[in-house]
């Protein structure tokens, strides 16, 4: 047995280590993730909570509360904004500490209600003041986040595996010798998933919407578009990465190089508020923060259509250049 | 005689450590069935897949029509590769329903149904197929866009002789609709009964071509004597006489049988198992490159 386990076990590193392509990748991808991850976690112990602090006198630093730690507090000078940000879990908490201590927190947040207790531990005579404006519950905040991350997941990995394993059978062979170019092929490949992928996720809003409670406050109209256009643009992506590539390790790994960093940096669960310069404007590289931050602004928010025109662009920009350039590097067979 | 429908001019084809290919011309006259014929690794395959526009050259060129390979080539070609796979999950009429949408013009899907013998199974998934119906359908996707040439790749390796026999027939009836068929095989029987010229391929390189009755007639003089080679003599194998061992056999080749017997007699060869025949393809290789064709 152990010799059938060794010839089988020895026939396959071969193949492992044969396949040039994926060898690097296997090797690229970890080295990447380790020096990502050192650049974004380096420093001192992450925060927990974000809170927006009102003041610029310097003894106001001296508050008790301003030294806890695993809260990061961020200056913010524009109270309304910070209120709003505070409404739309952007912000934890909004803090003014001059005496007395002002405060303002969203009552349907998870984690204003454990950083309200840190500071009444610290200051139980702070003030309590109402969010102006709507406040927004955190479900409602990452209901757009969930059905984002759903279709992130089915436009990359549904599009760059079924097209990896119809290169691998032979189909994609037999297409060429058919008058069907990689244009019109790879079109169909991104109409039928962009179908299979609105469907999906008309069926969740609508399925759980009401269960959660949920109302969008803009355009439907508007929500359908920035869907059609985040998930052409994600779709086109994943072609990208299956366009010429035949091995599934390969495949995989690259699709999994974009889905993490979207996953962690693009606001499915948290708002980047307060994050270093430099990783919110990496985020903003992802098709996914600029659907989900149109979505937002148009469910939440009631956002017309010239508010979310720039991220409409840039989806719309992205979805036309990653299926050019699909096209362009698309190959029926491998040679 | 008619124009050459396809030419095939000085075609190379070179992989890194190996070339596939090496300086092959030809040309396929229409309405005619063409059959390269040669071992696994001939160059068959590339040759063809070349020729169909799937692979590119190293060197060398195909014109269809007096026109470089481009996008009349590809409207008007019908191919059946060596391995295909068809889509999951697809009856047999909805596969050759999405293939006869590709093309701007050809069969119906009834037409295409019925050309294949395939109407009992245009209802089934692809994949219940047996290997036969496989191929039929394949043949009738080849078909979709009635094609006037008609690339055939091994189509019935790995058939069982029924099968395989039910495809000549469908080939046949092809053929006789004065299509060009070019065909790739191993197997003599099919490239006898199906081709009108054959170029028999061996490392890359054509080393005889012509009508299979012409190159019999041109290699060989008339009989072929064959023997088993665990009865003829090891001293025999000296006598002066045409000899090929092909596999558990000894062949001979001769003009003069009277004169062959009579050296084999002399040599005390026993002749129990004699068996006289006239030669074909499969001894015409081994004649070429002293390989059997299906080693």
């Amino acid at each position: 047995m152990i010799k059938r386990l060794l010839a089988v076990w020895h026939a396959r590193n071969l193949e492992f280590v044969r396949d040039r392509n994926t060898l690097i990748f296997t090797l690229v991808v970890p080295i990447a993730l380790v020096v990502g991850m050192s650049f974004v976690f380096s420093g001192p112990e992450r925060p927990l909570f974000k809170v927006g602090v009102l003041s610029t006198h310097s003894a106001a630093a001296q508050h008790p509360f301003l030294h806890e730690r695993y809260v990061e507090f961020v200056p913010v000078t524009d109270r309304a904004d910070a209120i709003y940000k505070v409404g739309r879990h952007q912000l934890d908490l909004l803090f003014a500490p001059q005496s007395p201590a002002h405060y303002w927190v969203n009552a349907d947040s998870p984690k204003g209600y454990i950083v309200e207790k840190l500071l009444l531990s610290e200051d139980h005579t702070a003030v309590r003041e109402p969010v102006t404006g709507t406040a927004v519950r955190y479900v409602d905040w990452l209901f757009p986040g969930v059905l984002g991350m759903n279709m992130m997941f089915s436009c990359l990995f549904g599009v760059g595996y079924v097209v990896l394993r119809y290169r691998k059978s032979g189909f994609l062979k037999r297409l060429h010798a058919t008058p069907l170019t990689p244009f019109e092929f790879l079109s169909a490949q991104v109409l039928s998933r962009l179908t299979l992928v609105l469907f999906v996720t008309v069926i969740l809003y609508c399925g759980v919407g009401p269960i959660i409670h949920f109302h969008a406050r803009g355009s439907i109209v508007l929500v359908g578009l920035i869907a059609i256009l985040g998930a052409l643009s994600m779709i086109a992506l994943g072609l990208t990465i299956a366009a010429r590539f035949s091995s599934e390790e390969l495949v995989g790994g690259a699709l999994n190089l974009m889905t993490w960093p979207m996953m962690l940096l693009s606001g499915i669960w948290y708002s980047l508020e307060g994050s270093p310069r430099w990783v919110q404007l990496l985020a903003q590289i992802f098709p996914l923060t600029h659907m989900l931050n149109a979505a937002r602004a148009v469910m939440i928010d009631g956002a017309g259509i010239s508010q979310v025109a720039a991220d409409l662009a840039y989806l719309a920009l992205t979805a036309v250049a990653f299926l050019a350039f699909g096209a362009w590097s698309f190959r029926w067979q491998v040679d | 005689m008619s124009e050459p429908l396809l030419e095939v001019r000085e075609l190379r084809k070179s992989y890194a450590a190996v070339t596939a290919v090496d300086g092959v011309s030809f040309a396929v006259r229409s309405g005619t069935c063409f059959g390269l014929l040669g071992p696994n690794g001939a160059g068959k395959t590339t040759t063809i897949e070349i020729m169909e526009g799937i692979l590119a050259a190293t060197s060398g060129e195909v014109r269809y029509r007096g026109e470089p390979l481009g996008r009349r080539s590809r409207e008007e070609s019908g191919i059946l590769f060596q391995k295909t796979a068809l889509q999951d999950f697809l009856t047999v009429r909805q596969s050759l329903t999405m293939f006869r949408h590709l093309y701007a013009s050809g069969h119906s899907v009834d037409e295409l149904v019925r050309m294949s013998s395939l109407e009992k199974l245009q209802q089934r998934d692809t994949r219940k197929l047996s290997g036969g119906q496989q191929q039929r359908l394949l043949l009738a996707i080849a078909l979709a866009n009635d094609p006037s040439v008609l690339f055939l790749d091994e189509p019935t390796t790995g058939l069982d002789p029924q099968a395989r026999r039910n495809f000549w027939e469908l080939v046949q009836s092809i053929k006789a609709s004065r299509k060009t068929i070019i065909l790739t095989t191993h197997y003599m029987e099919e490239a006898e009964l199906l081709c009108d010229e054959i170029a028999i391929m061996d490392g890359g390189r054509i080393i005889a071509q012509g009508g299979p009755q012409e190159l019999l007639r041109k290699h060989f003089a008339e009989v072929l004597l064959e023997l088993p080679k665990q009865e003829f003599p090891a001293g025999a194998r000296e006598l002066p006489l045409r000899l090929f061992e092909a596999g558990e056999r000894v062949e001979i080749t001769t003009d003069d049988l009277d004169g062959t017997l009579r050296v084999l007699m002399d040599a005390r060869v026993p002749l129990t198992n004699l068996r006289i025949r006239p030669p074909n393809l499969e001894d015409l290789f081994l004649e070429l490159t002293g390989k059997e064709l299906r080693a």
